[in-house]
Protein backbone atom coordinates (compact mmCIF):
# COMPACT_ATOMS: atom_id res chain seq x y z
CA UNK A 1 0.00 0.00 0.00
CA UNK A 2 1.42 3.67 -0.37
CA UNK A 3 1.60 5.88 1.91
CA UNK A 4 -1.14 7.36 3.28
CA UNK A 5 -2.44 11.03 2.51
CA UNK A 6 -4.66 11.91 5.52
CA UNK A 7 -6.43 15.16 5.12
CA UNK A 8 -8.01 17.22 7.71
CA UNK A 9 -10.80 19.78 7.32
CA UNK A 10 -10.72 22.87 9.95
CA UNK A 11 -12.82 25.69 10.43
CA UNK A 12 -11.94 29.27 12.19
CA UNK A 13 -14.64 29.72 14.88
CA UNK A 14 -15.04 32.06 17.91
CA UNK A 15 -13.10 31.33 21.07
CA UNK A 16 -16.31 29.14 23.07
CA UNK A 17 -16.22 31.24 25.87
CA UNK A 18 -17.39 34.10 23.70
CA UNK A 19 -19.76 36.32 24.86
CA UNK A 20 -21.65 36.04 21.76
CA UNK A 21 -23.43 39.74 20.75
CA UNK A 22 -25.97 40.47 17.68
CA UNK A 23 -24.79 42.66 15.06
CA UNK A 24 -27.05 45.52 15.03
CA UNK A 25 -29.18 44.50 11.94
CA UNK A 26 -29.24 40.41 12.78
CA UNK A 27 -27.44 40.02 10.34
CA UNK A 28 -24.41 38.48 12.57
CA UNK A 29 -22.53 38.28 15.30
CA UNK A 30 -19.93 41.69 16.54
CA UNK A 31 -16.64 40.16 15.67
CA UNK A 32 -15.09 43.34 17.38
CA UNK A 33 -13.04 41.80 20.17
CA UNK A 34 -13.75 38.37 19.34
CA UNK A 35 -10.87 35.89 20.09
CA UNK A 36 -10.96 33.15 16.83
CA UNK A 37 -9.74 29.59 17.42
CA UNK A 38 -9.65 26.59 15.77
CA UNK A 39 -12.76 24.49 16.36
CA UNK A 40 -12.24 21.90 19.29
CA UNK A 41 -13.18 18.99 17.13
CA UNK A 42 -11.14 19.46 14.72
CA UNK A 43 -8.07 19.37 16.94
CA UNK A 44 -9.40 16.25 17.96
CA UNK A 45 -9.24 15.29 13.85
CA UNK A 46 -5.79 16.65 13.74
CA UNK A 47 -4.52 14.83 16.66
CA UNK A 48 -6.39 11.76 15.49
CA UNK A 49 -4.83 11.98 12.14
CA UNK A 50 -0.77 12.91 13.15
CA UNK A 51 -1.27 9.77 15.17
CA UNK A 52 -2.05 7.64 12.64
CA UNK A 53 0.54 8.72 10.61
CA UNK A 54 3.32 8.56 13.36
CA UNK A 55 1.87 4.88 14.52
CA UNK A 56 2.61 4.16 10.83
CA UNK A 57 5.64 5.87 10.70
CA UNK A 58 5.34 7.31 7.30
CA UNK A 59 2.38 9.41 5.01
CA UNK A 60 1.01 13.15 4.81
CA UNK A 61 -1.59 14.71 6.88
CA UNK A 62 -2.71 17.59 5.18
CA UNK A 63 -5.54 20.44 6.27
CA UNK A 64 -7.80 22.54 4.47
CA UNK A 65 -9.85 24.90 5.70
CA UNK A 66 -12.77 27.00 3.77
CA UNK A 67 -13.40 30.57 5.15
CA UNK A 68 -12.02 33.79 5.77
CA UNK A 69 -8.27 35.04 5.01
CA UNK A 70 -7.64 34.95 8.55
CA UNK A 71 -7.97 31.34 8.85
CA UNK A 72 -4.57 30.82 7.96
CA UNK A 73 -3.37 31.75 11.82
CA UNK A 74 -5.63 28.73 12.25
CA UNK A 75 -4.50 26.76 9.55
CA UNK A 76 -0.91 27.77 11.05
CA UNK A 77 -1.98 26.18 14.62
CA UNK A 78 -2.52 22.92 12.92
CA UNK A 79 1.01 23.03 11.09
CA UNK A 80 2.45 23.68 14.60
CA UNK A 81 0.99 20.77 16.00
CA UNK A 82 2.68 18.76 13.46
CA UNK A 83 0.83 18.91 10.07
CA UNK A 84 2.56 18.38 7.25
CA UNK A 85 0.96 21.46 4.68
CA UNK A 86 -2.14 23.44 4.65
CA UNK A 87 -4.41 24.72 2.21
CA UNK A 88 -6.92 27.48 2.80
CA UNK A 89 -10.09 27.61 0.35
CA UNK A 90 -10.85 31.66 0.58
CA UNK A 91 -14.23 32.36 0.18
CA UNK A 92 -17.49 33.06 2.27
CA UNK A 93 -18.08 30.26 4.56
CA UNK A 94 -20.93 31.52 6.42
CA UNK A 95 -23.30 29.76 4.33
CA UNK A 96 -25.32 26.41 4.55
CA UNK A 97 -23.30 22.94 5.74
CA UNK A 98 -24.22 21.28 1.95
CA UNK A 99 -23.19 24.31 0.55
CA UNK A 100 -19.45 23.78 2.76
CA UNK A 101 -19.67 20.11 2.17
CA UNK A 102 -19.58 20.75 -2.11
CA UNK A 103 -17.18 23.48 -1.71
CA UNK A 104 -14.77 20.85 -0.07
CA UNK A 105 -16.10 18.05 -2.27
CA UNK A 106 -14.73 19.87 -5.31
CA UNK A 107 -11.37 20.34 -3.79
CA UNK A 108 -10.94 17.03 -3.24
CA UNK A 109 -12.36 16.19 -6.21
CA UNK A 110 -10.04 18.21 -8.37
CA UNK A 111 -7.33 16.82 -6.08
CA UNK A 112 -8.47 13.26 -7.37
CA UNK A 113 -8.14 14.16 -10.91
CA UNK A 114 -4.64 15.36 -10.19
CA UNK A 115 -3.50 11.61 -8.74
CA UNK A 116 -3.35 12.97 -5.17
CA UNK A 117 -6.06 11.99 -3.45
CA UNK A 118 -6.65 11.80 0.72
CA UNK A 119 -7.16 8.17 1.36
CA UNK A 120 -8.89 9.37 4.39
CA UNK A 121 -10.46 12.48 5.16
CA UNK A 122 -10.82 13.60 8.97
CA UNK A 123 -13.34 15.96 10.00
CA UNK A 124 -14.21 17.51 13.75
CA UNK A 125 -17.86 16.19 14.28
CA UNK A 126 -19.06 19.59 14.77
CA UNK A 127 -17.32 22.86 14.30
CA UNK A 128 -18.53 25.08 17.71
CA UNK A 129 -20.12 27.88 15.86
CA UNK A 130 -22.68 26.77 14.04
CA UNK A 131 -23.15 23.03 15.43
CA UNK A 132 -24.64 21.99 12.32
CA UNK A 133 -22.66 18.18 12.60
CA UNK A 134 -23.79 17.55 8.48
CA UNK A 135 -20.53 19.01 6.59
CA UNK A 136 -18.86 15.29 7.21
CA UNK A 137 -21.53 12.71 6.24
CA UNK A 138 -22.72 15.29 3.32
CA UNK A 139 -19.30 15.52 2.18
CA UNK A 140 -19.53 11.41 2.52
CA UNK A 141 -22.33 11.16 0.24
CA UNK A 142 -20.92 14.13 -2.44
CA UNK A 143 -17.79 11.84 -3.03
CA UNK A 144 -19.47 8.36 -2.85
CA UNK A 145 -17.26 7.28 0.24
CA UNK A 146 -18.52 5.75 3.68
CA UNK A 147 -18.42 8.47 6.79
CA UNK A 148 -18.18 7.00 9.89
CA UNK A 149 -19.67 9.87 12.94
CA UNK A 150 -18.40 10.15 16.48
CA UNK A 151 -15.57 8.39 16.43
CA UNK A 152 -13.02 8.55 19.40
CA UNK A 153 -10.14 6.32 18.03
CA UNK A 154 -8.77 4.91 14.61
CA UNK A 155 -7.03 2.14 13.98
CA UNK A 156 -5.25 1.64 9.97
CA UNK A 157 -5.72 -2.31 9.41
CA UNK A 158 -4.86 -2.96 5.53
CA UNK A 159 -6.57 -0.73 3.48
CA UNK A 160 -9.30 -0.35 6.20
CA UNK A 161 -9.99 1.95 9.16
CA UNK A 162 -11.32 -0.07 12.38
CA UNK A 163 -13.33 3.01 14.71
CA UNK A 164 -14.59 3.01 17.82
CA UNK A 165 -17.63 5.59 17.80
CA UNK A 166 -19.38 6.88 20.37
CA UNK A 167 -23.67 6.43 20.49
CA UNK A 168 -26.00 6.99 22.60
CA UNK A 169 -25.75 4.85 25.19
CA UNK A 170 -22.33 3.27 24.82
CA UNK A 171 -19.64 2.50 22.18
CA UNK A 172 -19.82 0.80 18.93
CA UNK A 173 -16.58 -0.63 16.87
CA UNK A 174 -17.35 -0.55 13.14
CA UNK A 175 -14.82 -1.12 9.63
CA UNK A 176 -14.97 0.49 6.40
CA UNK A 177 -12.28 0.07 3.40
CA UNK A 178 -10.19 3.11 2.32
CA UNK A 179 -11.22 5.98 1.31
CA UNK A 180 -13.46 6.90 3.99
CA UNK A 181 -14.44 10.05 5.70
CA UNK A 182 -14.70 10.18 9.25
CA UNK A 183 -15.76 12.86 11.97
CA UNK A 184 -14.55 13.17 14.71
CA UNK A 185 -15.40 13.55 18.44
CA UNK A 186 -13.83 14.14 22.26
CA UNK A 187 -12.39 10.57 23.14
CA UNK A 188 -8.75 9.44 22.90
CA UNK A 189 -7.40 12.43 21.13
CA UNK A 190 -6.38 14.85 23.57
CA UNK A 191 -4.91 17.63 21.56
CA UNK A 192 -1.11 17.54 21.71
CA UNK A 193 0.21 21.65 22.90
CA UNK A 194 2.01 23.24 20.59
CA UNK A 195 5.79 23.55 21.03
CA UNK A 196 8.11 26.20 20.14
CA UNK A 197 9.62 24.24 18.18
CA UNK A 198 6.60 23.36 16.84
CA UNK A 199 5.30 27.00 15.91
CA UNK A 200 9.19 27.59 14.11
CA UNK A 201 8.51 24.61 12.01
CA UNK A 202 5.11 25.91 10.89
CA UNK A 203 6.92 28.88 9.51
CA UNK A 204 8.66 26.50 6.83
CA UNK A 205 5.36 24.20 6.32
CA UNK A 206 3.97 24.97 2.65
CA UNK A 207 0.22 27.32 3.13
CA UNK A 208 -1.05 27.32 -0.28
CA UNK A 209 -4.22 30.11 -1.03
CA UNK A 210 -6.83 29.43 -3.47
CA UNK A 211 -10.10 30.87 -4.24
CA UNK A 212 -13.88 28.68 -3.39
CA UNK A 213 -16.89 29.82 -5.03
CA UNK A 214 -19.81 29.17 -3.04
CA UNK A 215 -23.46 29.71 -3.41
CA UNK A 216 -26.50 28.68 -0.80
CA UNK A 217 -28.01 25.87 -1.24
CA UNK A 218 -31.41 26.86 -0.50
CA UNK A 219 -31.79 28.42 3.00
CA UNK A 220 -30.75 31.45 4.00
CA UNK A 221 -29.60 32.92 7.48
CA UNK A 222 -32.56 35.69 7.50
CA UNK A 223 -31.76 37.19 11.01
CA UNK A 224 -29.48 36.41 14.57
CA UNK A 225 -31.57 37.12 17.20
CA UNK A 226 -30.73 36.81 20.98
CA UNK A 227 -32.30 33.83 23.28
CA UNK A 228 -35.09 34.92 25.02
CA UNK A 229 -34.06 36.35 28.62
CA UNK A 230 -34.84 33.59 31.45
CA UNK A 231 -36.66 35.18 34.40
CA UNK A 232 -33.98 36.03 37.33
CA UNK A 233 -32.92 33.16 39.39
CA UNK A 234 -33.91 32.17 42.65
CA UNK A 235 -33.28 30.56 45.71
CA UNK A 236 -35.25 28.83 47.61
CA UNK A 237 -33.21 28.18 50.63
CA UNK A 238 -30.23 26.42 52.19
CA UNK A 239 -29.42 22.94 52.98
CA UNK A 240 -31.80 20.14 52.53
CA UNK A 241 -33.99 22.45 55.11
CA UNK A 242 -34.96 23.59 51.53
CA UNK A 243 -36.00 20.36 49.89
CA UNK A 244 -39.88 20.15 50.59
CA UNK A 245 -40.11 23.53 49.75
CA UNK A 246 -38.33 23.13 46.36
CA UNK A 247 -40.31 19.87 45.72
CA UNK A 248 -43.18 21.58 46.17
CA UNK A 249 -42.63 24.26 44.14
CA UNK A 250 -41.05 21.70 40.98
CA UNK A 251 -44.63 20.02 41.50
CA UNK A 252 -47.05 22.76 41.92
CA UNK A 253 -45.71 25.58 40.15
CA UNK A 254 -43.19 24.42 37.12
CA UNK A 255 -45.22 21.12 36.93
CA UNK A 256 -41.74 19.38 36.27
CA UNK A 257 -42.41 16.52 38.47
CA UNK B 1 -42.31 22.25 -6.38
CA UNK B 2 -42.72 18.80 -6.53
CA UNK B 3 -45.25 16.98 -3.91
CA UNK B 4 -47.45 18.77 -1.80
CA UNK B 5 -47.83 17.20 1.68
CA UNK B 6 -45.39 17.12 4.86
CA UNK B 7 -43.71 13.29 5.64
CA UNK B 8 -42.67 12.86 9.42
CA UNK B 9 -40.06 10.41 9.91
CA UNK B 10 -41.11 8.03 12.70
CA UNK B 11 -38.03 6.79 14.01
CA UNK B 12 -37.87 3.59 15.30
CA UNK B 13 -35.40 1.87 17.61
CA UNK B 14 -35.25 -2.07 17.43
CA UNK B 15 -38.24 -2.57 15.08
CA UNK B 16 -40.68 -0.32 17.87
CA UNK B 17 -41.62 3.99 17.58
CA UNK B 18 -39.64 6.11 19.51
CA UNK B 19 -40.98 9.15 21.70
CA UNK B 20 -39.43 11.22 19.11
CA UNK B 21 -41.71 9.72 16.98
CA UNK B 22 -44.84 11.04 18.53
CA UNK B 23 -43.36 14.52 18.67
CA UNK B 24 -42.05 14.45 15.06
CA UNK B 25 -45.33 13.22 13.64
CA UNK B 26 -47.62 15.87 15.58
CA UNK B 27 -45.64 18.65 14.12
CA UNK B 28 -45.93 17.65 11.00
CA UNK B 29 -49.47 17.48 11.15
CA UNK B 30 -49.65 21.21 13.13
CA UNK B 31 -47.76 22.01 10.14
CA UNK B 32 -49.43 20.80 7.54
CA UNK B 33 -52.49 22.11 8.59
CA UNK B 34 -50.79 25.76 8.73
CA UNK B 35 -49.79 24.94 5.49
CA UNK B 36 -52.88 23.59 4.60
CA UNK B 37 -51.94 20.49 3.19
CA UNK B 38 -51.60 16.65 4.13
CA UNK B 39 -49.16 15.49 6.98
CA UNK B 40 -48.01 11.56 6.37
CA UNK B 41 -45.82 9.41 8.58
CA UNK B 42 -42.74 7.37 6.75
CA UNK B 43 -41.05 4.51 9.25
CA UNK B 44 -38.33 2.32 8.37
CA UNK B 45 -38.93 -1.23 10.35
CA UNK B 46 -38.54 -5.05 9.86
CA UNK B 47 -42.13 -6.72 8.76
CA UNK B 48 -44.26 -7.64 12.05
CA UNK B 49 -45.96 -5.81 14.26
CA UNK B 50 -45.05 -2.60 15.24
CA UNK B 51 -48.11 -0.56 16.10
CA UNK B 52 -47.75 1.83 13.26
CA UNK B 53 -51.11 2.20 12.20
CA UNK B 54 -50.93 3.85 16.10
CA UNK B 55 -49.61 7.38 14.37
CA UNK B 56 -53.07 7.99 13.28
CA UNK B 57 -53.75 9.21 16.78
CA UNK B 58 -51.36 12.08 16.02
CA UNK B 59 -53.50 12.76 13.01
CA UNK B 60 -51.41 11.43 10.49
CA UNK B 61 -53.60 9.91 7.60
CA UNK B 62 -51.23 7.37 6.36
CA UNK B 63 -47.95 5.62 7.18
CA UNK B 64 -45.57 4.80 4.73
CA UNK B 65 -43.65 1.40 6.18
CA UNK B 66 -40.29 0.56 4.30
CA UNK B 67 -40.29 -2.95 5.33
CA UNK B 68 -36.54 -4.87 5.42
CA UNK B 69 -34.70 -6.63 8.05
CA UNK B 70 -31.82 -4.27 7.44
CA UNK B 71 -33.78 -1.59 9.26
CA UNK B 72 -33.60 -3.71 12.80
CA UNK B 73 -30.77 -1.68 13.63
CA UNK B 74 -29.42 1.51 12.81
CA UNK B 75 -26.78 1.33 9.73
CA UNK B 76 -26.50 4.97 7.88
CA UNK B 77 -26.13 3.65 4.41
CA UNK B 78 -29.38 0.97 4.28
CA UNK B 79 -31.39 3.69 6.57
CA UNK B 80 -30.38 6.36 4.01
CA UNK B 81 -30.45 4.74 0.90
CA UNK B 82 -34.22 3.51 2.20
CA UNK B 83 -35.94 6.57 3.48
CA UNK B 84 -34.96 8.14 0.13
CA UNK B 85 -36.46 5.40 -1.75
CA UNK B 86 -39.60 6.36 0.24
CA UNK B 87 -39.12 9.95 -0.02
CA UNK B 88 -38.75 9.45 -4.20
CA UNK B 89 -42.32 7.74 -4.21
CA UNK B 90 -43.73 9.92 -1.91
CA UNK B 91 -42.13 13.77 -3.22
CA UNK B 92 -43.36 15.64 0.46
CA UNK B 93 -42.54 19.55 0.17
CA UNK B 94 -41.39 19.08 4.02
CA UNK B 95 -39.36 16.28 5.69
CA UNK B 96 -39.47 16.41 9.36
CA UNK B 97 -37.39 14.11 11.30
CA UNK B 98 -36.02 14.36 15.09
CA UNK B 99 -32.58 15.65 16.14
CA UNK B 100 -31.78 12.24 18.08
CA UNK B 101 -28.80 10.71 17.64
CA UNK B 102 -29.86 8.66 14.74
CA UNK B 103 -31.88 11.66 13.12
CA UNK B 104 -28.47 13.58 13.54
CA UNK B 105 -26.51 10.65 11.73
CA UNK B 106 -29.60 10.18 9.00
CA UNK B 107 -30.17 13.60 8.17
CA UNK B 108 -27.23 15.07 6.47
CA UNK B 109 -26.86 12.05 4.49
CA UNK B 110 -30.52 12.11 3.14
CA UNK B 111 -30.69 15.84 2.51
CA UNK B 112 -27.15 15.70 0.77
CA UNK B 113 -28.42 12.44 -1.32
CA UNK B 114 -31.46 14.80 -2.42
CA UNK B 115 -29.31 17.75 -2.92
CA UNK B 116 -30.97 20.13 -0.26
CA UNK B 117 -30.07 21.95 2.42
CA UNK B 118 -30.64 20.79 5.71
CA UNK B 119 -31.62 22.97 8.72
CA UNK B 120 -31.16 20.95 11.89
CA UNK B 121 -31.84 20.86 15.85
CA UNK B 122 -35.24 23.25 15.05
CA UNK B 123 -36.79 24.63 17.89
CA UNK B 124 -39.59 26.66 15.95
CA UNK B 125 -41.15 26.37 12.26
CA UNK B 126 -43.39 28.86 11.42
CA UNK B 127 -45.18 30.55 7.81
CA UNK B 128 -44.39 33.82 8.06
CA UNK B 129 -45.71 35.63 4.78
CA UNK B 130 -45.68 32.46 3.04
CA UNK B 131 -42.05 31.15 3.52
CA UNK B 132 -41.37 28.42 6.04
CA UNK B 133 -39.20 29.62 8.73
CA UNK B 134 -37.16 27.55 10.74
CA UNK B 135 -35.07 28.68 13.83
CA UNK B 136 -32.07 26.95 15.25
CA UNK B 137 -30.16 27.92 18.36
CA UNK B 138 -26.29 28.77 17.33
CA UNK B 139 -23.62 29.31 19.47
CA UNK B 140 -24.72 26.46 21.40
CA UNK B 141 -28.00 28.24 22.26
CA UNK B 142 -25.83 31.68 22.39
CA UNK B 143 -28.04 33.04 19.66
CA UNK B 144 -30.67 32.05 17.46
CA UNK B 145 -30.94 31.81 13.91
CA UNK B 146 -33.90 32.59 11.77
CA UNK B 147 -33.43 30.42 8.37
CA UNK B 148 -35.74 30.83 5.71
CA UNK B 149 -35.97 27.71 3.50
CA UNK B 150 -36.65 27.72 -0.36
CA UNK B 151 -35.29 24.55 -1.31
CA UNK B 152 -38.08 21.62 -1.24
CA UNK B 153 -38.40 19.28 -0.20
CA UNK B 154 -37.66 21.45 2.89
CA UNK B 155 -35.68 18.85 5.40
CA UNK B 156 -35.36 19.78 8.73
CA UNK B 157 -34.64 17.96 11.99
CA UNK B 158 -36.55 19.02 15.62
CA UNK B 159 -34.91 19.20 18.92
CA UNK B 160 -36.54 16.31 21.34
CA UNK B 161 -38.66 17.35 23.78
CA UNK B 162 -39.26 21.23 22.29
CA UNK B 163 -42.57 20.35 19.95
CA UNK B 164 -45.19 18.57 21.88
CA UNK B 165 -47.22 15.68 21.17
CA UNK B 166 -50.56 15.54 21.07
CA UNK B 167 -52.82 13.00 20.58
CA UNK B 168 -55.64 14.21 18.14
CA UNK B 169 -57.09 11.63 16.53
CA UNK B 170 -59.01 8.20 17.55
CA UNK B 171 -58.23 6.47 14.19
CA UNK B 172 -56.02 4.42 13.10
CA UNK B 173 -53.48 5.32 10.44
CA UNK B 174 -53.50 3.10 7.00
CA UNK B 175 -50.18 1.81 6.79
CA UNK B 176 -48.48 1.08 3.14
CA UNK B 177 -45.74 -1.57 2.90
CA UNK B 178 -42.47 -0.88 0.57
CA UNK B 179 -39.70 -3.42 0.20
CA UNK B 180 -37.00 -1.10 -0.59
CA UNK B 181 -34.29 -2.54 -2.78
CA UNK B 182 -30.62 -1.93 -0.74
CA UNK B 183 -27.05 -3.07 -1.34
CA UNK B 184 -24.73 -4.19 1.23
CA UNK B 185 -23.63 -1.58 3.35
CA UNK B 186 -20.31 -0.68 3.38
CA UNK B 187 -19.57 0.19 7.12
CA UNK B 188 -19.45 -3.24 9.27
CA UNK B 189 -20.93 -3.43 12.80
CA UNK B 190 -17.85 -5.04 14.69
CA UNK B 191 -18.90 -4.93 17.68
CA UNK B 192 -21.41 -2.93 20.19
CA UNK B 193 -20.69 -2.22 23.94
CA UNK B 194 -23.33 -0.36 25.88
CA UNK B 195 -23.10 1.81 29.17
CA UNK B 196 -26.14 -0.10 30.78
CA UNK B 197 -29.16 1.07 27.89
CA UNK B 198 -29.49 4.45 29.13
CA UNK B 199 -31.39 7.60 27.10
CA UNK B 200 -29.32 10.30 26.00
CA UNK B 201 -28.62 13.53 26.90
CA UNK B 202 -30.67 15.24 23.89
CA UNK B 203 -33.37 13.18 24.50
CA UNK B 204 -34.05 13.16 27.66
CA UNK B 205 -37.06 14.88 29.54
CA UNK B 206 -34.82 15.40 32.32
CA UNK B 207 -31.36 15.49 33.05
CA UNK B 208 -29.46 15.37 36.06
CA UNK B 209 -25.67 16.76 35.89
CA UNK B 210 -23.17 16.57 37.96
CA UNK B 211 -19.92 18.86 38.26
CA UNK B 212 -16.66 18.89 40.01
CA UNK B 213 -18.45 19.84 43.15
CA UNK B 214 -19.59 16.08 43.59
CA UNK B 215 -15.79 15.53 43.88
CA UNK B 216 -15.17 12.07 42.65
CA UNK B 217 -16.86 9.94 40.24
CA UNK B 218 -17.48 6.98 43.45
CA UNK B 219 -20.05 9.66 44.03
CA UNK B 220 -22.22 9.47 41.54
CA UNK B 221 -24.66 7.20 42.59
CA UNK B 222 -26.11 9.66 45.25
CA UNK B 223 -27.05 11.19 41.24
CA UNK B 224 -28.43 8.35 40.06
CA UNK B 225 -30.15 7.23 42.95
CA UNK B 226 -32.05 11.27 42.25
CA UNK B 227 -32.33 9.75 38.31
CA UNK B 228 -34.06 6.76 39.68
CA UNK B 229 -36.27 8.94 41.71
CA UNK B 230 -37.55 11.42 38.84
CA UNK B 231 -37.97 8.15 36.72
CA UNK B 232 -38.57 7.66 32.88
CA UNK B 233 -37.58 9.75 30.99
CA UNK B 234 -34.56 10.94 33.33
CA UNK B 235 -30.61 10.32 32.54
CA UNK B 236 -27.28 11.35 33.64
CA UNK B 237 -25.59 14.86 32.38
CA UNK B 238 -22.01 16.10 33.44
CA UNK B 239 -19.83 19.34 33.10
CA UNK B 240 -16.76 19.48 30.92
CA UNK B 241 -14.71 19.70 34.18
CA UNK B 242 -15.76 16.04 35.20
CA UNK B 243 -15.49 14.73 31.59
CA UNK B 244 -11.82 16.21 31.14
CA UNK B 245 -11.07 14.67 35.24
CA UNK B 246 -11.90 11.12 33.20
CA UNK B 247 -15.25 11.12 36.04
CA UNK B 248 -17.27 10.73 33.09
CA UNK B 249 -18.15 9.46 29.63
CA UNK B 250 -18.23 12.64 26.68
CA UNK B 251 -21.54 11.26 25.84
CA UNK B 252 -22.80 12.58 28.81
CA UNK B 253 -21.20 16.11 28.29
CA UNK B 254 -23.78 19.12 28.36
CA UNK B 255 -22.31 22.30 26.98
CA UNK B 256 -20.55 23.97 24.25
CA UNK B 257 -18.02 21.08 23.10
CA UNK B 258 -20.66 18.52 24.34
CA UNK B 259 -24.74 18.24 24.14
CA UNK B 260 -26.84 21.36 23.86
CA UNK B 261 -30.10 19.99 25.74
CA UNK B 262 -33.49 21.48 26.60
CA UNK B 263 -35.17 18.76 28.84
CA UNK B 264 -38.17 19.81 30.45
CA UNK B 265 -35.97 19.42 33.99
CA UNK B 266 -32.55 20.06 34.13
CA UNK B 267 -31.16 19.49 37.73
CA UNK B 268 -27.50 20.86 38.07
CA UNK B 269 -25.64 19.67 41.03
CA UNK B 270 -21.85 20.50 41.76
CA UNK B 271 -21.75 22.65 38.73
CA UNK B 272 -20.53 26.46 38.88
CA UNK B 273 -21.72 26.92 35.14
CA UNK B 274 -19.58 28.43 32.85
CA UNK B 275 -20.67 30.17 29.91
CA UNK B 276 -20.38 27.20 27.76
CA UNK B 277 -22.55 25.23 30.04
CA UNK B 278 -24.73 27.71 30.43
CA UNK B 279 -24.97 27.80 26.99
CA UNK B 280 -26.06 23.99 26.46
CA UNK B 281 -28.96 24.11 29.24
CA UNK B 282 -30.39 27.53 29.20
CA UNK B 283 -33.56 26.05 27.25
CA UNK B 284 -34.79 23.80 29.61
CA UNK B 285 -38.31 24.37 30.69
CA UNK B 286 -37.00 24.47 34.40
CA UNK B 287 -33.60 24.65 36.06
CA UNK B 288 -33.04 23.56 39.48
CA UNK B 289 -29.51 24.25 41.29
CA UNK B 290 -27.64 22.92 44.19
CA UNK B 291 -24.30 24.71 44.92
CA UNK B 292 -22.63 24.94 47.85
CA UNK B 293 -20.83 28.75 46.33
CA UNK B 294 -24.10 31.06 46.76
CA UNK B 295 -22.27 33.48 44.16
CA UNK B 296 -21.86 30.27 41.11
CA UNK B 297 -22.96 31.68 38.01
CA UNK B 298 -25.38 29.01 37.78
CA UNK B 299 -28.30 30.53 40.36
CA UNK B 300 -28.33 32.99 37.54
CA UNK B 301 -30.30 31.15 35.42
CA UNK B 302 -31.77 28.01 38.22
CA UNK B 303 -35.53 29.05 38.42
CA UNK B 304 -35.09 27.54 42.36
CA UNK B 305 -31.51 27.12 43.95
CA UNK B 306 -30.41 25.42 47.03
CA UNK B 307 -27.06 26.55 48.47
CA UNK B 308 -26.00 23.73 50.13
CA UNK B 309 -23.77 20.81 50.26
CA UNK B 310 -24.60 17.99 47.31
CA UNK B 311 -23.95 15.30 50.09
CA UNK B 312 -26.60 16.21 52.01
CA UNK B 313 -28.98 17.74 49.87
CA UNK B 314 -29.34 14.93 47.14
CA UNK B 315 -30.60 12.19 49.31
CA UNK B 316 -33.00 14.21 51.05
CA UNK B 317 -34.16 15.51 47.61
CA UNK B 318 -33.92 11.98 45.94
CA UNK B 319 -36.32 10.62 49.39
CA UNK B 320 -38.94 13.81 48.57
CA UNK B 321 -39.53 12.85 45.34
CA UNK B 322 -40.02 9.71 45.95
CA UNK B 323 -41.88 9.74 48.32
CA UNK B 324 -44.01 12.23 46.26
CA UNK B 325 -44.39 9.82 43.37
CA UNK B 326 -45.14 6.99 45.25
CA UNK B 327 -48.18 9.07 46.25
CA UNK B 328 -49.18 9.84 42.85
Amino acid sequence: MSELDIAVCVKRVPATDTRIRIAGSGAGIETAGVKYILSPYDEFAIEGALRLRDAAGGGRVSLVSFGAAAAQEQLRTGLAMGADSATLLAGDSDVDALATARVLAGWFSSLEEQGGASGLILLGVKAADYDQQQVGPMLGVLLDRPCVTGVVEVELRDGAVRCERETETGVEVVEVELPAVLTVTKGAYEPRFVSLRGIMAARRKPLLTGEAESAPSGAVVERLIAPPARPPGRVVGTGSEAVPELVRLLREEAHAI
Amino acid sequence: MSGSHVAAFAETRDGTLTGAAGEVASTAVRLAGELDREARASVLAPEGPGGLETLGEYGVAEVLHGSHDAFASYNPEQWTAGFVELLRLDEPSVVLLPATALGKDLAPRVAATLGVPLIGDVTRIEVRNGALIATRPVFAGKALAEVRIDARPAVITLRPNVFSAERTAAGPAKVIVVTPSLSQPRMRTIERRTGGGELDVTEASTVVSGGRGMKGPEHWHLLEALRDALGGGATLGASRAVVDAGWRPHAEQVGQTGKTVSPKLYVAVGISGAIQHLAGMRSASTIVAVNRDPDAPIFRVADYGIVGDAFEVLPALSRAIAELKAGD
